[in-house]
C-alpha cells in the first residue's frame, strides 16, 4: 500500500537525483549530416552513418561539441582538457549499431551546479556530469492490448531520431529537500530549461521531447546512516509530471518500507493519466553495457584558450537576469515569482522595450490576459496579441484616449483578430469623448433627465453629483472621461468641491 | 589457468541474446581465453613511460561542420531490411524489455 505523503515524511528522508536528456538544436546529426527535424516522415532522415550500414564512419559534429562546452560553463562545470567517446552496448533495435556512441568516465564537463529557489529558500543542486551522446531511434509496438511492449507481437522503428545530438546532464544525489523534494526537483527542471533556452542551444520541448528528464528517488528511514536503494523513473513528459513522479515514489517506496518490504532498483514509468509509477525492466549493471573507448572517433581536447572565450560569450543566465529585471522594474518577490511561475517575464521585458511601464506591463499581461489564457486554455506566449500592441494600449490610456474599461474591450478586439489596438479603437469608436461639445451635450441631457439629483447637488449635496457621473458614463457607453465630466456636472450646476 | 569462466561466457552470451548450447559455452570460453591470453602479452613489454592508448592515430579534434547533407530515400533506406511495415523497420518482439 502507498503511503500517504505527509505520513511518509514523518518517517523517511528522501534523495533525489536527476538525469535529464537535452536534445541540441543542431543542423545536423552528431556524427552524420542527415537533418534533425522533429515529425519528418518515417525514415527520410537516415544515411549509411546512422543506419550503421558496413563501412560507414563517425565524424562528431563542431557545433554539437561547442553547444555542451557552453551548457557545461553555464552550470559552472569544469571542462575536460582531454576526453573520450565511448560504446554503450546493448541489445536493443532502437540503435541500429548495437551500441550508442555516448561517453563513460571522461565526460566533457564535470562538477557544476545550479541554483533554485524554492519556497523563498535557495537550493544549490550539484552536478555530477555533463556528457555528449547520440539519440535513439523511435520504436512503436504493434499489437497486445496497450501499445506497449509487453505483449506486443513486434515493433516498427524510425531511425530519423537516431544520431540526433543528446546532452545529458546528471546531478549529485540531492539529500536534505525533505518535504520540497517534488519542488525542488521541478524548480530544478525548470531552471534547467531556461538556461538551454538562453544559450539557445535547444527548443527544450517536454512535449516534443527534446527535454526529457529521469528522476531517480530513495528514501531513507530518520534514523539511518545510509541511503535506500533508488528507482529511476522515466517517460516524465512535463514539469508537472516532474513534481508528481517524485510525490508519488515517495509515497509509494514508504508504503513498501513501512510494511517491512525491499526496494528493488530498476526503472519505472510514469503515467500521466494516473500519476502513478509502474515497474519497468530492472536495471543493467554499468560493466554490462561492456564500455569501451570509440574507436572510430578520435579523443576531443578543447582549447583552454578556446573555452575561455565561449565563458567570456555567455549570455546573461536567467537567474541572474531575473535579478536585474526585478531591480529595474521595481517588482515585489511575490510579483516576480508569479511572472516567472506564468512564463510572463520574457513578454513583459518586451512590453517594457516597447514604451510601456513596467507595472503597467505586468498588469496586463498577469490580469487581463492571464485570465483570457486561463479561459482558453493556452499560455500567454500563445495569445495572439503581441507585447507591442500591448505598449500601444498603455500608452492610449497614459494619454487619456482610453480608460482601463475601453483598454480591456480593445484587447479583447485584438485577440478576436480586429486588427491592432488603434484599427480596434477606430472599428470600435472606443476613443473617450474628447471633444467638449459632445460631452457638454450628454451632461445637459443628464441633468435633464434627473433633475432630482441636479437639484439635490445645487443645494450643497456634491455626493448625488456620483449618480450624474454614472447617468453620463452609461449615455457615452463608457467612452467619457469620468473626472471630466464630474468637473463640468459641479461647474454646470454652481457648486464646487 | 582459465581467465574467462563458462558463466562468464554464458552471462555475455545472454547480453548479446545469443542462445548457446552447453558444447558451445566450454568452446567458446576456450578460445575467448586464447585471445585473452594473446592480447595480454602486450603488457609484457608496456613499460612505466608508455601511456595506455586506445587509438592508433595520435590526433584529437576532429570534427565536422554543423552542414546537412542528403540523407538516403526511405526505399534506399529499407531496401536491406528483412521486413517493413509503414516505412518503418519491422523487428520481433522483445520480451522482457522496455524502451
Amino acid at each position: 500500500m502507498t503511503m500517504v505523503y505527509d505520513e511518509a515524511l514523518e518517517r523517511f528522508e528522501p534523495v533525489l537525483g536527476l538525469e535529464t536528456h537535452v536534445e541540441l538544436g543542431t543542423r545536423s546529426k552528431m556524427f552524420c549530416g542527415c537533418k534533425t527535424t522533429f515529425g519528418a516522415p518515417p525514415n527520410t532522415q537516415v544515411c549509411p552513418t546512422c543506419l550503421a550500414l558496413p563501412g560507414a564512419l563517425p565524424v562528431a559534429n563542431a557545433a554539437a561539441i561547442e553547444s555542451t562546452i557552453r551548457i557545461g560553463l553555464a552550470l559552472n562545470c569544469s571542462i575536460a582538457e582531454w576526453c573520450r567517446f565511448a560504446r554503450k552496448n546493448y541489445f536493443y533495435p532502437d540503435m541500429p549499431k548495437n551500441y550508442q556512441i555516448s561517453q563513460y568516465d571522461e565526460p566533457l564537463c564535470f562538477d557544476g551546479y545550479v541554483d533554485v529557489e524554492v519556497d523563498g529558500k535557495p537550493v544549490r543542486i550539484e552536478i555530477e556530469r555533463v556528457h555528449l551522446e547520440e539519440d535513439t531511434g523511435k520504436s512503436t509496438h504493434v499489437g497486445g492490448a496497450t501499445g506497449r511492449i509487453q505483449g506486443a507481437d513486434y515493433s516498427i522503428v524510425d531511425y530519423n531520431r537516431a544520431g540526433i545530438p543528446l546532452v545529458e546532464i546528471v546531478t549529485k544525489p540531492i539529500p536534505g529537500t525533505d518535504r520540497l523534494a517534488p519542488e525542488v526537483a521541478k524548480a530544478y527542471v525548470t531552471e534547467l530549461r531556461e538556461i538551454m533556452r538562453s544559450l539557445g542551444v535547444s527548443d527544450v520541448r517536454m512535449e516534443e521531447g527534446s527535454l526529457r528528464c529521469d528522476v531517480n528517488v530513495s528514501l531513507m528511514p530518520r534514523s539511518a546512516a545510509e541511503w535506500g536503494t533508488r528507482t529511476e523513473t522515466k517517460n516524465v513528459n512535463s514539469l508537472r509530471s516532474v513534481e508528481r513522479a517524485v510525490r508519488s515514489e515517495i509515497e509509494r517506496q514508504a508504503g513498501i518500507l513501512s510494511d517491512g518490504g525491499k526496494i528493488i532498483q530498476e526503472t519505472r514509468h510514469f503515467h500521466e493519466d494516473t500519476g502513478t509509477t509502474t515497474s519497468g525492466r530492472s536495471k543493467e549493471e554499468a560493466q554490462d553495457y561492456r564500455y569501451f573507448p570509440e574507436p572510430d572517433l578520435v579523443p576531443i581536447a578543447p582549447d583552454p584558450a578556446w573555452v575561455s572565450e565561449l565563458k567570456a560569450a555567455l549570455p546573461e543566465l536567467p537567474s541572474v537576469r531575473r535579478k536585474r529585471l526585478q531591480a529595474e522594474w521595481g517588482l515585489s518577490d511575490l510579483d516576480m515569482q508569479a511572472m516567472h511561475n506564468a512564463d510572463a517575464i520574457d513578454l513583459v521585458e518586451a512590453t517594457v522595450a516597447a514604451g510601456a511601464p513596467a507595472a503597467d506591463a505586468r498588469k496586463w499581461w498577469m490580469g487581463e490576459l492571464a485570465r483570457r489564457a486561463n479561459e482558453t486554455g493556452t499560455t500567454l506566449a500563445e495569445l495572439p496579441i503581441t507585447p507591442a500592441q500591448i505598449a500601444r494600449v498603455t500608452e492610449l490610456v497614459a494619454s487619456g484616449a482610453l480608460n482601463d474599461k475601453l483598454a480591456r474591450e480593445v484587447l479583447e478586439g485584438v485577440l478576436a483578430g480586429e486588427g491592432t489596438p488603434d484599427e480596434v479603437v477606430e472599428k470600435r469608436g472606443l476613443q473617450i469623448v474628447s471633444d467638449e461639445g459632445e460631452l457638454l451635450a450628454i451632461i445637459d441631457q443628464v441633468l435633464a433627465d434627473n433633475a432630482d439629483a441636479a437639484e439635490k447637488v445645487r443645494s450643497g449635496k456634491i455626493a448625488a453629483a456620483g449618480a450624474l457621473v454614472g447617468g453620463v458614463m452609461r449615455a457615452s457607453k463608457g467612452k467619457a472621461d469620468a473626472a471630466r465630466a464630474r468637473q463640468l456636472i459641479l461647474e454646470k450646476l454652481g457648486v464646487s468641491e | 589457468m582459465s581467465a574467462i569462466t563458462r558463466d562468464e561466457v554464458a552471462h555475455l552470451a545472454r547480453l548479446s541474446r545469443l542462445a548457446l548450447t552447453d558444447d558451445e559455452l566450454d568452446h567458446y570460453a576456450t578460445q575467448l581465453d586464447a585471445i585473452i591470453e594473446a592480447v595480454a602479452k602486450v603488457a609484457e613489454v608496456a613499460a612505466e613511460d608508455v601511456p595506455p592508448s586506445s587509438h592508433a592515430l595520435p590526433l584529437t579534434n576532429v570534427f565536422r561542420a554543423d552542414e546537412v547533407r542528403q540523407s538516403l530515400t526511405p526505399e534506399q533506406a529499407l531496401s536491406g531490411a528483412p521486413a517493413v511495415e509503414d516505412d518503418r523497420f519491422r523487428v520481433p518482439r522483445i520480451l522482457g524489455e522496455e524502451a
